[in-house]
């Protein structure tokens, strides 16, 4: 990634034109039907959701069963064990919430910093980082498992957000955003009118970098939500999981089989019900994410 | 006064970035080289824990487990990425040429399995494949197609291979839209207007436009699939016998950890893989680098 830090400032966006140049039929078929290979596994998950056990197994994939029975299973989503689909769904809120938070706080001071301060080491310090984007994290989740042992927060959910706060790749995204989004002349302006540094971050930089947090919160939140390895790893009671591990557990126990088996339809009622959260953030916040990806994209 | 002045906004940008610092001194650093250090070391039954400088490591190079796994991430990493890149970068480029009707909806229809959690990707195409209820198998029996075993031993690769193109096509699809939308249009629309087909605007502007934009998705997607972990481990109760100890390195890694108890062997292992994982990001750049100059 590094060579290609100095390509010049983004290109102003093309202006729609030629809007009613040919469309395609062709290639409108082409690609309903990639569509197709995205979409239909979803559409199968979300009506096998409205089936009971036994429909599941005996009718096809991608009609509705002989009855309705969504908000049968939602219930049996909801009263598992107690409730602790409930409780898997908290502490994922819990810790991809204060992990989004904690991560682009930090991403965005740093990031910040490089882009608008010139200061002994810098570049070092900036190459670092970006070195960092290359190390697989699941190769430190054992070791600071083990490091996490000694000090004694394994299954804790301080195991699980600490790991979760380094994020060097958002760092990067930030840095290259701040470059575009904050013009030096009004870092100078503020400075001139007696702005303390701070005040001109919290006052300037914050409202400036608005979309780059955005999209940084949002993709750390995705991760952390979505993280199956470390919280595996840390946490060992129930009450604790993250949905991912959670369900996971709660289908090794259905496909163990036996009289267990019931457990199919809540298993799959219970995904369904753990995607719908990201999939409404990702349309939301579609205007961010798209624009922040670019800034990384293009300069990446 | 200048150098004072100089000084303290020295004292602000070490204080905006020594947070971020402190967290990765003591996440990423810390369990870094402390994974380093276990890994000299071995716990025999007799004689208990002691220093074996390199041993792991030539273990690790004769033990035909890790050698598989990392043959098998190698395969993987020959067959799917490209397949995967290929298919993102021709939707990026469809998508950016307007003639595809609807493309709004299938830009984020392309990019919905990205929203999926790993798990639930893997929960659902396990039961798509599976033999129980899976759609797959009830397609090819309406068909009358003899049945196919997606979970066998020889197939369980490609049937993570496309569990995982499934899930990050559309978000490589994005990167690779993004940059082409901040290609200026003046640079192509006098090609357009000479009668440039798509297929050649595509070849000659568009994709060398946005070389880096592919080279950060073709080092993310080599990262990915070294670190390979939720298929293997929520596949194995399925296909108990195709996903072996050793499937992954990550795997591997995991299991040596956490059900043989060798954390040292594992610590090795996790760091090899991490060194595998820095070269060969390292070439992928390299080699980039060098077609740049040549051409």
């Amino acid at each position: 990634m590094t060579p290609q830090m100095t390509v010049p400032a983004t290109a102003p966006r093309r202006k729609p034109f030629n809007r009613e140049r040919r469309r395609s039929n062709l290639l409108t078929v082409v690609m309903w039907l990639c569509v197709a290979y995205f979409i239909v596994p979803l559409i199968w998950l979300f009506i096998s959701a409205t089936k009971d056990n036994p429909d599941l197994f005996s009718t096809f994939g991608l009609w509705f069963g002989h009855d309705f029975n969504l908000f049968a299973n939602i219930h049996d989503v909801f009263t598992f064990q107690d409730g602790i689909y409930l409780r898997w769904t908290l502490n994922t809120i819990m810790y991809a919430g204060l992990s989004a938070i904690g991560a682009s706080l930090l991403a965005t001071m740093a990031g910040y910093a490089f882009a608008k301060y010139r200061f002994p080491g810098d570049k070092a310090l900036f190459s670092i980082t970006l070195g960092a984007i290359m190390i697989p994290l699941t190769a430190l989740a054992i070791p600071t498992y083990l490091l996490f042992s000694t000090a004694g927060i394994t299954n804790t959910p301080l195991a699980v957000i600490l790991p979760s706060l380094v994020s060097p790749f958002s760092v990067f995204l930030m840095r290259v955003y701040a470059a575009d989004a904050i013009p030096d002349s009004l870092v100078e302006a503020a400075r001139m009118d007696g702005a303390g540094e701070f005040r001109i971050f919290w006052q300037v930089g914050i409202r400036l970098l608005g979309p780059g947090i955005v999209t940084v919160m949002l993709f750390t939140l995705v991760a952390t939500w979505n993280n199956y390895f470390l919280p595996l790893i840390m946490l060992n009671s129930g009450e604790l999981y993250p949905l991912t591990v959670g369900l996971a557990q709660q289908e090794a126990t259905s496909a163990a089989g036996g009289g267990a088996q019931a457990l199919f339809s809540t298993v799959i009622t219970g995904s369904v019900l753990s995607i719908i959260p990201l999939i409404v953030a990702f349309l939301y916040l579609q205007r961010y994410w798209q624009t922040g990806l670019a800034t990384g994209g293009v300069k990446g | 006064m200048a150098h004072g002045i100089k000084r303290k906004q020295h004292l602000a940008a070490y204080a905006f970035v020594l947070p971020f610092f402190v967290v990765f001194a003591a996440m990423l650093v810390a369990p870094l080289v402390y994974s380093g250090y276990l890994s000299f070391f071995a716990d025999r039954l007799i004689g208990g824990v002691s220093f074996v400088a390199f041993e792991n490591y030539l273990r690790a190079f004769q033990d035909p487990g890790f050698l598989a796994g990392l043959g098998r991430t190698a395969l993987f990493l020959v067959i799917q990425v490209p397949i995967m890149l290929g298919l993102a970068l021709f939707f990026a480029l469809a998508l950016d040429s307007g003639r595809a009707r609807g493309s709004r909806a299938l830009r984020l229809l392309i990019f919905l399995p990205y929203a999926v959690p790993g798990v639930v990707a893997v929960l659902m195409w396990g039961y798509l494949y599976g033999k129980q209820f899976g759609l797959i198998g009830q397609i090819t029996n309406a068909l009358g197609l003899a049945p196919l075993n997606l979970l066998s031993n020889s197939n369980i690769l490609f049937s993570i291979m496309n569990i995982v193109t499934w899930t990050y096509v559309g978000y490589n699809m994005i990167v690779m839209y993004s940059a082409l939308k901040s290609i200026p249009a003046d640079l192509y629309e006098a090609a357009e207007i000479d009668g440039a087909s798509q297929w050649r605007l595509a070849w000659s502007v568009k994709i060398p436009m946005i070389r880096s934009a592919i080279i950060l998705t073709v080092i993310f997607s080599v990262i990915g699939s070294f670190q390979i972990f939720n298929e293997p481990s929520l596949l194995l109760e399925l296909a108990p016998t195709a996903i072996t100890q050793s499937f992954t390195p990550n795997f591997y890694a995991y299991n040596l950890a956490f059900v043989n108890h060798d954390i040292n062997y594992a610590a090795a292992i996790a760091f090899l893989l991490g060194f595998v994982i820095m070269i060969v990001s390292y070439v992928v750049q390299l080699s980039t680098q060098r077609r740049e100059r040549l051409s």
